[in-house]
């Protein structure tokens, strides 16, 4: 690892402060990505700013129709949560779904969405159920958020500090894991709310998409059969030794209808 | 780089000390506390070998820095046993030969041991999935298993 200077706020106001006065400042949020990205001085940073003594960034709670996420809350709590379990139990089962037992101990939904990993989970439970995620200096749009690989929407400097997603009336999730590491070689969150449904992708591109076709299909007809015969183009999906750009294409459709089970069955 | 004092305590002991903010969790341990029970598997963070307890649940030590355990408690390996002898998971993982080489066993008895705490009686269902983040390359997980459920058995008493 490369030498930092390491700072640890216990307020967000003192935690802009020093990304601020930093001029290659990194957040630390539970660290299960950066910490070995920076091992193998993949990253390295002058000053790293540890969030994980802000209190104000941690907690779940439900208010007006939706379930906000503090930034720093850890995958585990979610994955426990009976806030969530009650109002999106395919959320909790994201969480719950992310990694090993000793990863999701530590690691956040705030670290996982702006490292934007192409294989994240939190990525398509963001995406899939059009959650806001809220940031230091304004709301952005789950559709603004992710724009490339490992790539976001945020500013220099800009911190997550929740995440608020509307409760929707279904929503599932299905995941194929890699066997070895856990990340999705793709994942999919489906939702329905006010006739409109939500079909978000994780693990086959270099970011998180919508599956627009797949989309129309479940507004007409919330059913796994609706998405019979709708193919997922090949072309432009990650291909690597786990699998193949066909294979992925495949398990996309397999994943969504598995997803839509899944949401039918809660 | 600024060196950075930092307090915690490992395995009930106070521990003062003035590290490298790069120092991970699982060097200080074994370097500067010379705790070598915690082990370095993978450095990659998926292996489980450098498996302690944070403030009573399991995690990674090597993903973890030093100076980030400010005020927290730490619980390796060498803490688990009484004064009356091993941990009843350690013993499980003994009786049912839960070890061939013995180099992940380390986390796998911090794992079992959450695992135990965390439900009732585990079925083998439960523990292999639970076991995702600890990784063996002789047993094939049989014993482990075994052991885990025998150990959790034994702590329930």
């Amino acid at each position: 690892m490369y030498p930092f200077t390491y700072h640890r706020p216990d307020s967000l106001d003192e935690a802009r402060a020093r990304l601020a006065a930093s001029e290659d400042g990194r957040p630390l949020a539970g660290g299960m990505s950066l910490m070995p990205t920076m091992r193998f001085r993949l990253a390295s940073c002058a000053d790293l700013v540890d969030l994980n003594a802000i209190e104000e960034l941690a907690g779940i709670e439900r208010r007006n129709g939706q379930i906000r996420i503090g930034a720093m809350t850890r995958h585990a709590a979610v994955a426990a949560s009976p806030e969530v379990g009650e109002a999106i139990p395919a959320l909790a089962a994201l969480a719950a779904s992310i990694g090993d037992v000793q990863v999701r101990n530590r690691g956040t939904i705030g670290g996982s969405i702006c490292f934007a990993d192409p294989a994240a989970d939190y990525p398509a439970g963001v995406l899939g159920l059009g959650a806001t995620v809220n940031t230091d200096r304004r709301a952005v749009a789950a559709d603004d958020f992710f724009t490339g690989l490992y790539e976001t929407a945020l500013e220099d400097g800009e911190l997550v500090t929740s995440v608020d997603f509307p409760i929707p009336e279904r929503a599932g999730w299905a995941k194929l894991g890699n066997q070895a590491s856990r990340f999705a070689v793709v994942a999919v969150m489906v939702s329905l709310a006010g006739g409109a449904a939500r079909v978000a992708v994780t693990g086959a591109r270099t970011h998180v998409f919508r599956a627009a076709e797949m989309e129309a299909a479940l507004a007409a007809n919330f059913a796994a059969e609706a998405l019979d015969g709708i193919a997922m183009p090949s072309e432009g999906l990650n291909e690597d030794l786990h699998a193949d750009r066909d294979y992925r294409a495949h398990l996309v459709g397999v994943m969504a209808k598995r997803a839509v089970r899944d949401a039918l069955a809660r | 780089m600024a060196q950075v004092s930092v307090s915690f305590t490992v395995n009930g002991r106070e521990v003062t000390a003035t590290v490298d903010p790069r120092t991970l969790l699982v060097h200080f341990l074994r370097e500067e506390l010379k705790l070598t029970g915690t082990h370095v598997g993978c450095d990659t963070s998926q292996c489980g070998a450098c498996t302690v307890h944070l403030d009573g649940r399991p995690a990674k030590s090597c993903a973890l820095l030093a100076v980030q355990l400010e005020g927290c408690a730490i619980t390796t390996i060498e803490g688990v046993a009484g004064a009356d002898g091993m941990h009843p998971m350690q013993s499980a993982f003994k009786e049912h030969h839960g070890l061939q080489c013995g180099f992940c066993t380390p986390g796998m008895v911090m794992m079992g041991i959450d695992i135990a705490s965390r439900h009732d009686a585990p079925s083998e269902e439960t523990i292999r999935s639970e076991l995702e983040g600890n990784l063996c390359r002789c047993t094939g997980y049989h014993n482990i298993v075994r052991s885990i459920a025998a150990g959790a058995q034994s702590m329930r008493g």
